[in-house]
């Protein structure tokens, strides 16, 4: 801790800070544009202007830049003095030139920080006559939308997107006054990560196309604060809805997670829940197609179905909240539920599951991960499967070279001298897929090969790392001096990582990490592993238990049962169609409840319609073993309601009283923790619904938010009661108090001066620090002290295949492999078509090239594909993209022929 | 009793006293342009729409009686899809038309607006919708705003520059 003096008053702040940083963690009001806590100083803007004293005798003082300047001990600055406002107001003045005037149709207004800063400063009148400077826009792509005359040249888009975020098709154009922020001719822009430029330009230069489609001012929208649903990490994120439809996603900062930034599929796939596609009454199949039916008639068919309990089995869901899969497993009993997963997810999560229980590595966060300073990937396309993450990873690999800056004491947050510094120095990161990865351009090495020569890889690190480790035979001599390499870097650092996951369908892969990450352990060394999960809750609907989807099929299979209940899941997803029929049609009664029309939907004999995220609560496990509460943004309309309301109404239909007690939310997270002792601790994850903010209940909507008087006067003059919620202890309200609410109840940043997201600022511990008491989610994976495990023993040789076959991998996709998000139309527009990809080597050896069609044979279908040439697969491979064909067999890897069509 | 009769007395003169009262609404007395009544939209001189659907009035409203959404024609012209103000919850405070950055919405001098049924109270864009500028003549927001729409590209609206060439080398 140091002392400073801001405007003669004594403050005690952190050391190691600038002192721009230092006024706002006090909650002082400091106008920048430059500096982002992300991305650190670079004084380009002169916006954060202070007079600084030598001492205390010091009146004149000098102007010094908050942002460039530490908070060393005793310093002396004022923020008040007239000479240091009237020059902060003279640069807003300057960056306003040849501002358009555009707020009243800019996306940015109302939380627009170049407004904020204006009316901060004070300037409040344009003395200029001379003309505006103006350009063209361009197009970005479906998701981004560009408006360049408001740009104020703070450069912050251009050091997020190609600094931070690793991006090479966007760039700052032309010189002086003309500086233009853009790619280098109109096209989507490539990175994953573009869709935070939005939340990073303090301007509208930059803003959110889908919601630009159904514009609503920040104001006027309603709040829920929610998590995200795209993927395993679980980013906290504030949905936003108006007349009943979600309009738009913005970053809901969790230092321990998601910090500043979300991937594109967390911001723009929500369009998912407004889609034609929804589920929106309950429907009975009648002479052989779905109609309509009222909720009773639906709860009183399924009454009947019910009569025999013993014949009925409920299928969970990944993507479904735990309260619904125990909801599903109460009404038909633990020994009848499962868990939906695929036979072989259902294994390699449970595997998972079991090494980050016993250790020793740890399940690292996003933010350990991005602290990280060596890391290993086994078999994981990070981007594609687990996207933030691979943002933190690209931080990572700045780690050591950062310790070069410690040593020559230039501190941290000084961007680009540390930059400068570090050239193109990166930490050691290794990466080992079958197909090139997005974040090759960072790595320290890559090594392409199929899954079981991945795994191999690993064994050699581990074994080359502790030599207690067991040992593969018939490694290349190139292989085996990289997996040294490997060892090396991994034993050299102070917090190693080895990343690794299901993606390849392979249980070695798994083994290997947990054996380099044991190694590891054993060399003295404290590993973190993090261990990627495809779903929101794959973790969470594992650790209630269950069968796999495979034996529930055996059950409907040998008569054990002949009445199924479906939770959120499609089954075509998760196993073959030739299964997937086959179990339907030797089940009696198909029951299924969900959001969106699926093919399963086409087989069942009764749906129900669920909530999607944005209509209902509850909690998520992500791949971190973080337990995570999301919450309503808006009562569901209609018929639809939350899933596991639907399923104690089917308990009460069918005489189950003990269903009584779950009247609202806090009762089945209470029933949750009593029932499973490894989620003990959900009902931790956020506060009850009885809690209150200073005796009352906290508002979803901003204090302006506008229309109440009117949004509804076109169906009936007199307003309505706003919709009780009896689940949390936020209101459809606007009413409520002004203080910060516990961390994982925050429905939106906004604090008096600060309309933008910027706003965060004020509702932290300290700048880019945790959130006042703690950052949201509670943890429910720790190593047991216990002595860890034995190493896993290595196959003796890889699997091959018989001549002339090809080994089929899948590829992923952060647009298209995902369920959900592929219904938003911004993210369609990005999703590839079906293919097979080659390495163009193979396909010169088969005679084919682009686009060629060839027939793949796999089980006994057949399928034919164009080909898809791609350098950075590994010889022998074809790749199909996951989630858009449908499956065949038992999924891939599989070995099939390739011949032309 | 004096005081009685000087009271006969006065009230006696009244009688040929000049009148105040005003026979509405035969006779309708004159209300400045500025008096605050019935809102209206209005239009820009070119004849379109002025309203942006920019959520200001809305936003200002202290009673929150008027609601909106706002779409885009295909030239990126933005304007509001609905706009709605619930007249029953209306204070007439006129925050509206001051919040209005283009001349929109504007108060005008009728208030002669009292309804059998309160839902009558509801007016929709059609009902508010008017063919001329009303107080502002002259005014177009989308002449002075950087925007491109229709009919205006890049660099020509007022006080602009032509759009900047980024290949030019010139310094
Ligand atoms: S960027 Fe901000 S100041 Fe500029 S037009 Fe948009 S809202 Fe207004
Ligand atoms: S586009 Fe936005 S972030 Fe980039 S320089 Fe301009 S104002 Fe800054
Ligand atoms: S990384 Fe995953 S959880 Fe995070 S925003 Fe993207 S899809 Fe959502
Ligand atoms: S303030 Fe004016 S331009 Fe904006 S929405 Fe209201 S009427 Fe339209
Ligand atoms: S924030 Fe300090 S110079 Fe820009």
């Amino acid at each position: 801790m140091t002392k400073i003096f801001v405007d003669g008053k004594a403050y005690e702040v952190k050391a190691d800070q600038s002192l721009l940083q230092a006024c706002l963690s006090l909650g002082l009001n400091l106008p920048y544009f430059c500096w982002h806590p992300a991305l650190g100083s670079v004084g380009a803007c002169r916006q954060c202007a202070v007079k600084q004293f030598r001492d205390e005798k010091d009146t004149r003082g000098r102007l010094v830049m908050s942002c460039m300047t530490p908070a060393a001990d005793g310093t002396r600055i004022s923020i008040e003095d007239a000479e240091a406002a009237a020059f902060r107001k003279g640069i807003i003045e300057g960056l306003m030139l040849n501002h358009p005037h555009d707020c009243p149709v800019c996306d940015e207004g109302g939380e627009c920080h170049l407004q904020d800063m204006t009316v901060m400063t004070g300037h409040d009148y344009r003395r200029t006559r001379f003309p505006k400077r103006t350009f063209h826009n361009q197009y970005l792509g479906p998701l981004i939308n560009h408006e360049m005359n408001r740009c104020i040249q703070c450069y912050r888009c251009v050091r997020y997107y190609r600094e931070y975020a690793g991006g090479h098709d966007f760039d700052a154009f032309s010189s002086r006054s003309q500086v233009y922020f853009g790619r280098y001719q109109d096209g989507v822009l490539e990175n994953e990560f573009a869709g935070n430029l939005v939340e990073i330009c303090p301007t509208g230069v930059f803003t959110d196309k889908t919601l630009k489609r159904h514009y609503t001012r920040k104001w006027d929208l309603q709040f829920g604060p929610s998590v995200c649903v795209h993927c395993g990490l679980g980013c906290n994120i504030s949905a936003g809805e108006r007349y009943g439809t979600l309009r738009r996603i913005v970053n809901r900062y969790n230092g321990e997670v998601n910090g500043y930034f979300l991937c594109d599929r967390g911001r723009f796939g929500y369009e998912f829940v407004n889609s034609a596609e929804r589920l929106k009454q309950p429907l009975q199949r009648q002479d052989g197609k779905l109609q309509p039916i009222s909720k009773a008639r639906a709860l009183e068919a399924l009454a009947g179905l019910l009569a025999d309990p013993k014949k009925v089995i409920g299928i969970g869901s990944p993507r479904a909240s735990l309260e619904a899969n125990y909801a599903l497993r109460a009404l038909v009993g633990a020994d009848r539920f499962y868990t939906g997963l695929s036979a072989s997810a259902a294994r390699l999560t449970a595997v998972a599951l079991e090494m980050l229980r016993r250790g020793p590595a740890r399940t690292p966060s996003l933010g350990e991960i991005e602290r990280a300073d060596a890391v290993l990937i086994l078999g994981e396309d990070v981007t594609n499967v687990a996207p933030r993450m691979a943002l933190a990873l690209r931080q990572s690999v700045r780690q050591q070279p950062m310790r070069k800056a410690d040593q020559l004491k230039i501190p941290r947050w000084l961007d680009h001298p540390v930059r400068e510094l570090a050239q193109d120095q990166k930490g050691p990161l290794y990466i080992a897929t079958p197909a090139a990865t997005r974040l090759d351009d960072v790595a320290t090495e890559t090594y392409r090969a199929a899954p079981d020569k991945i795994a191999r890889l690993g064994y050699a690190v581990a074994h080359a790392l502790d030599a207690g480790a067991p040992d593969v035979a018939g490694l290349s001599e190139a292989e085996r001096s990289l997996a040294a390499r490997i060892a090396e870097a991994l034993k050299s650092a102070e917090r190693p990582l080895v990343v690794s996951g299901p993606s390849l369908n392979s249980e070695a892969i798994l083994q290997a990490a947990a054996n380099v990450a044991r190694a590891l352990s054993a060399a003295g060394r404290a590993p973190s592993l993090s261990l990627t999960a495809p779903e929101c809750n794959t973790l969470g609907v594992t650790m209630i238990g269950g069968g796999s989807l495979a034996d529930a099929f055996q059950a409907v299979k040998s008569g054990s049962a002949d009445t199924v209940i479906i939770l959120e899941n499609d089954l075509y997803r998760r196993a073959s169609a030739r299964a997937v029929d086959e179990f339907f049609s030797s089940a009696r009664h198909i029951v299924l409840l969900d959001s969106v029309t699926t093919p399963t939907v086409q087989k069942a004999e009764l749906v129900l319609p669920a909530a999607t995220f944005a209509e209902s609560d509850g909690t998520l496990v992500s791949s971190e073993g973080r337990a995570q509460r999301f919450f309503e943004v808006y009562p569901p309309v209609g018929e639809i309601q939350s899933s596991w309301r639907w399923l104690r109404d089917i308990m009460m239909a069918a005489g189950r009283r003990e269903a009584a007690a779950w009247q609202d939310l806090d009762a089945v997270v209470a029933s949750v923790s009593d029932g499973i002792p490894a989620l003990a601790a959900v009902a931790q994850a956020a506060p009850s619904a009885s809690f209150r903010l200073a005796g009352a209940k906290i508002p979803r909507e901003p204090h302006r938010y506008s229309g109440r008087t009117a949004m509804l006067a076109n169906i009936n003059v007199s307003e309505p009661k706003p919709p009780e919620d009896s689940d949390s202890s936020l209101a459809f309200s606007m009413e409520g108090v002004f203080a910060q609410p516990p961390a994982s109840l925050i429905p939106f940043f906004w604090s008096p001066g600060w309309n933008s997201i910027q706003s965060v600022n004020k509702f932290q511990e300290e700048i880019a620090g945790p959130l006042r008491g703690g950052d949201p989610g509670v943890r429910l994976l720790e190593p047991s002290a216990a002595e860890p495990r034995a190493y896993f023993t290595p196959a003796s040789e890889p699997t091959s295949g018989s001549a002339g076959e090809w080994l089929l991998v899948p590829l992923y996709h952060i647009f298209g492999s995902e369920e959900l998000s592929r219904l938003a139309p911004g993210i369609a527009e990005l999703s590839p078509q079906p293919y097979v990809a080659l390495n163009p080597e193979d396909a010169n050896a088969l005679g084919v090239q682009e686009e060629t069609s060839v027939t793949l044979s796999l089980e006994s279908v057949s399928r034919t594909l164009p080909v898809k040439l791609m350098p950075g697969l590994a010889r022998g491979l074809a790749g199909l993209p996951a989630g858009i064909l449908p499956i065949e067999g038992s999924g891939l890897p599989a070995w099939s022929r390739i011949s032309r069509a | 009793m004096l005081s009685i009769l000087r009271t006969l007395w006065n009230i006696f003169l009244h009688a040929f006293q000049r009148r105040e009262t005003v026979q509405y609404p035969e006779e309708k007395p004159y209300l400045p342009p500025r008096h605050k009544g019935r809102i209206i939209l209005t239009r820009d001189p070119d004849g379109g729409e002025r309203c942006v659907a920019c959520y200001l009035c809305a936003v200002a409203c202290p009673v929150a009686c008027i609601s909106l959404q706002a779409t885009e024609d295909e030239t990126g012209r933005r304007y509001p899809e609905f706009f709605r103000i619930n007249f029953s919850r209306c204070i007439f405070c006129g925050y509206c038309e001051e919040a209005c950055p283009t001349y929109a919405i504007q108060l005008t001098p009728d208030f002669e607006m009292a309804e059998y049924h309160r839902q009558n109270l509801v007016y929709e864009k059609e009902d508010l919708l008017m063919s001329g500028p009303g107080k502002r003549p002259g005014y177009n927001f989308w002449r002075v705003s950087g925007v491109k729409i229709g009919g205006k590209d890049k660099g020509e609206a007022e006080n602009e520059a032509p759009p900047v060439d980024l290949h030019s080398l010139l310094p």
